[in-house]
């Protein structure tokens, strides 16, 4: 598997020689967590409680959400300003509009403006909007994202790309108990007239964590 | 019957937004969400959320009743952070249960 890397490439096309010895896989051996994920998955099976069919479909739901779902909510409230008076007075009902159900938490959704900047984070965990973005992108559960958005977030932003003007409040969230949040972009220039389905390619994931901006039309 | 099931069931709200407040500076064992680095620093509540059930009760299969008011509690990042380099109108907000938090001004 992980063979040193200066063996001669005999079946290889010299013309792409790996540099690097591949990473070792890590899927031969379970750590604790894995173990009890897998025996009490089992019993709850072998008693009847839960189906493999179900959670099948569990996980086909979770895998079928992702952040399309985010950025039509986004378009959606920058076309029509009732809807984005009630995304931001309660989001949790608000998204009933698209079908979805927060389950036992609730959506607070929060507004980048000329004045404010909004980023979100979840020091505790990994506390994320999954019923509107789906599964969190590993950078977000990392320790580094986590330890420093809180307490340099201007510098993370860069690193993400994203220079807040000095003048403008930059505002962290901490997700760290029921809520989950998305952030509303500002809507890009040059967009005047757009319908929901031409802005919604412009809301990124990142743009609704809030270490983007939603992309300018080309 | 209902009526006390109904009292019992959240702990009365003591803070409205606006409401200077801070967090208690106390390290207690167990699943507690309430960062390490916001205790024991002053913030002024912006949301009242509504009572949920006690995560630090959930946490060890019980029912977590009473439910323990949320807040939504914003911090000057300056406050926070000595060191703090961005601009001094920066800010964190941080949702923190009731019975974390102590009116500000109160001092330990």
């Amino acid at each position: 598997m992980s063979e040193p890397h200066d063996h001669v490439h005999d079946h290889h096309d010299h013309a792409h020689p790996h540099r690097h010895p591949p990473r070792p896989d890590t899927d031969d051996t379970l750590g604790h967590f894995q173990v009890m994920e897998i025996a009490v998955r089992e019993l709850l099976i072998a008693k009847g409680i839960i189906t493999p069919a179900e959670i099948q479909g569990t996980i086909e739901a979770m895998d079928a959400r992702g952040e399309a779902l985010g950025a039509k909510i986004v378009a959606r409230a920058w076309t029509d300003p009732a809807f984005k008076a009630r995304l931001i007075a309660d989001g949790t009902q608000a998204v009933h509009d698209f079908g979805i159900d927060m389950g036992t938490t609730r959506l607070f959704v929060v507004e980048n403006t000329p004045s404010v900047h909004n980023v979100v984070v979840c020091t505790l965990c990994s506390c994320y909007p999954r019923m509107v973005l789906g599964m969190p992108p590993d950078w977000y559960k990392s320790r580094n994202y986590r330890s420093r958005t809180v307490h340099e977030p201007r510098v993370v932003l860069k690193e993400f790309g994203t220079i807040v003007p000095a003048d403008k409040e930059v505002r962290v969230h901490d997700s760290t108990a029921d809520m989950r949040y998305l952030v509303l972009p500002e809507r890009p220039a040059g967009t005047e007239g757009w319908r929901a389905e031409q802005l919604a390619p412009l809301v990124s994931r990142d743009a609704m964590i809030g270490v983007a901006l939603a992309r300018t039309p080309a | 019957m209902t009526g006390r099931a109904a009292a019992n069931a959240s702990v009365p709200a003591r803070f409205k937004p606006g409401d200077a407040v801070t967090v208690r500076r106390a390290y207690p064992p167990g699943h507690i969400r309430t960062p390490w680095y916001i205790r024991g620093h002053r913030g002024t509540v912006v949301h009242a959320l509504g009572a949920f059930a006690n995560p630090e009760e959930l946490a060890y299969a019980r029912p977590g009743l009473p439910a323990q008011p949320l807040y939504r509690v914003r911090f000057r990042q300056r406050d926070v952070w000595p060191d703090y380099a961005g601009n001094p109108a920066d800010t964190l907000d941080v949702e923190i249960f009731q019975h974390w938090l102590e009116p500000a001004g109160r001092e330990r």
